[in-house]
């Protein structure tokens, strides 16, 4: 039920849901009454008589069939654009102050920024998007290689990330939950393995999420953990990712500053754990074939402390 | 036996559709970092690295995200010595590339030992290399993702390469 556009959790993802219902109604109606008639034509049994007058009686009353027929096709036809167009219009209009985000789409994974306008700090994540019930929120979305597109159903339509140029979209959530996207424009080996997720809070939730993130890195506490950070620091992690609060700033692959909140990892490959961390970082491309992601040389013991350290990250 | 017109035809289909298949060919296995330069025999890099077009783009990837930019431009040179001409302070070849590369030379190449897998730095030499044309033509990026600063490395001359000068002449 999180990953449909049949049970609508937004504004826009009900109008779409009612657009299609409509749709889907009067397209039946016509199917079964084109049916009916030609079932009705198949099984009357043809008049014997090739009387001159009943023959051109019959031409005419034909005649009039077909033109109620048409002239009822242009009305339903009609009717149909218009109500698309409308629900289409409606679907770009922004109701009140929206909060802004930016979604950049990678191979394979979505980088999601908080902008700092509304007097909160940046704050960056990926693979996944919270948003307060009822406060429309704005995405602004490129891409840096190829064509991606973000597509939640329960929330709305799709829209495409192009690299050069922003998209916009906007969406509202009615109710809080979690919901499913997947990239909807093939984009490479993992298009299948580029997985999104909504979370829906409340204001508070949503307001308490975002100050934790705002926050550096958390501290090491245990040894395991101190080690696992020197480890970080000391290879090839620090080449592409960056923990705020820390030596490592790259900016090729997602920010991990609060890599442990989040509920997958590798764009919702696998759920984030210290088991699975520890998988994916000792062979990337045996998860993930063909990701940007490098296989480290480290030792098992240099493994399972950078995974506890990374699973501490909150 | 003569062949005819249509025979003919067919065999060129064939040629064209064999010979360009490892052009394409992607390896997505991955090497981790190690001290020791790896033995790759001249023929394995030639078809891993350098007349393969995915090696060479994602060379061209790390190219960037490495910010080897930073210092070597798009080629061209600035605080590093330029990589598109026929000028190699140690060595042309992609042993001594790669070595360069993971080792670090004095007066500023840092070194990036442990730092970057294995395949990524073969695929850093194939794309160095496709800088100054000695790549295959039909493999070497065509194209970049931002704005295209120069002609593609696709269209590069080929630089006659001089033997190794000693370390001592220009950059010290």
């Amino acid at each position: 039920m999180n990953h449909s556009a049949l049970h609508p959790a937004g504004l826009h993802a009900a109008q779409i849901a009612h657009l299609g219902l409509t749709f889907l109604i009067v397209s039946c109606a016509v199917y079964v009454m084109v049916i009916g008639v030609l079932l009705a034509v198949l099984i009357r049994r043809r008049r014997r008589g090739s009387d001159p007058n009943t023959l051109s009686r019959s031409e005419r009353r034909a005649l009039i069939g077909v033109g109620v027929a048409v002239g009822i096709t242009t009305v339903v036809v009609t009717a149909l654009a218009i109500s698309e167009f409308v629900t289409r219009r409606s679907l770009e209009q922004d109701t009140g102050e929206p909060l802004h985000v930016r979604i950049i789409g990678h191979q394979w994974w979505w980088e999601v920024q908080y902008s700092s306008d509304s007097g909160a700090g940046q704050v960056q994540t990926a693979n996944e998007l919270h948003i307060p019930v009822g406060r429309p929120v704005q995405l602004q979305m490129t891409s840096q290689d190829v064509i991606h597109s973000f597509w939640v159903p329960n929330l709305q339509g799709k829209r495409d990330l192009i690299p050069g140029r922003t998209t916009h979209i906007s969406l509202v959530a009615d109710q809080p939950g979690r919901y499913e996207g997947q990239c909807a424009e093939f984009c490479g080996f993992q298009h299948a393995k580029m997985r999104i997720v909504v979370d829906a809070q409340s204001p508070a939730d949503f307001d308490a999420w975002r100050q934790v993130q705002l926050q550096s890195a958390r501290e090491p506490v245990s040894d395991l953990e101190r080690r696992g950070k020197q480890v970080f620091e000391n290879s090839t992690c620090v080449m592409c990712h960056a923990i705020q609060g820390s030596l490592a700033s790259g900016t090729i692959g997602p920010d991990l500053t609060h890599v442990g909140s989040r509920s997958s990892i590798a764009a919702g490959t696998l759920p984030n754990t210290p088991q699975t961390l520890v998988l994916w970082i000792a062979n990337p491309s045996a998860v993930k074939p063909g990701t940007a992601m490098p296989s480290a040389a480290l030792s098992g013991e240099d493994l399972r402390s950078l995974a506890t350290y990374l699973a501490s990250l909150k | 036996m003569r062949f005819r017109f249509p025979e003919m035809l067919a065999l060129a289909v064939v040629c064209t559709g064999t010979c360009g298949c490892t052009r394409e060919r992607r390896d997505l296995s991955d090497v981790p970092p190690s001290a020791s330069i790896p033995r790759l025999t001249p023929s394995q890099y030639d078809r891993q690295y350098q007349s393969n077009a995915y090696a060479m783009s994602q060379g061209k990837h790390l190219f960037e995200w490495f910010n080897c930019v930073g210092c070597h431009a798009h080629g061209g040179g600035s605080i590093g010595p330029a990589l598109m001409d026929a000028d190699w302070i140690y060595g042309d070849d992609p042993q001594s590339i790669y070595q360069t590369i993971l080792g670090g030379r004095p007066n500023g190449m840092p070194a990036f030992n442990g730092r970057i897998s294995q395949t990524q730095a073969w695929q850093l030499v194939a794309y160095v290399r496709s800088l100054s044309g000695q790549a295959s033509k039909s493999a070497s990026p065509s194209r970049s993702d931002s704005l295209q600063l120069k002609e593609a490395e696709q269209s590069q001359p080929r630089q006659q390469m001089q033997p190794a000068a000693p370390a001592s002449s220009q950059h010290q």
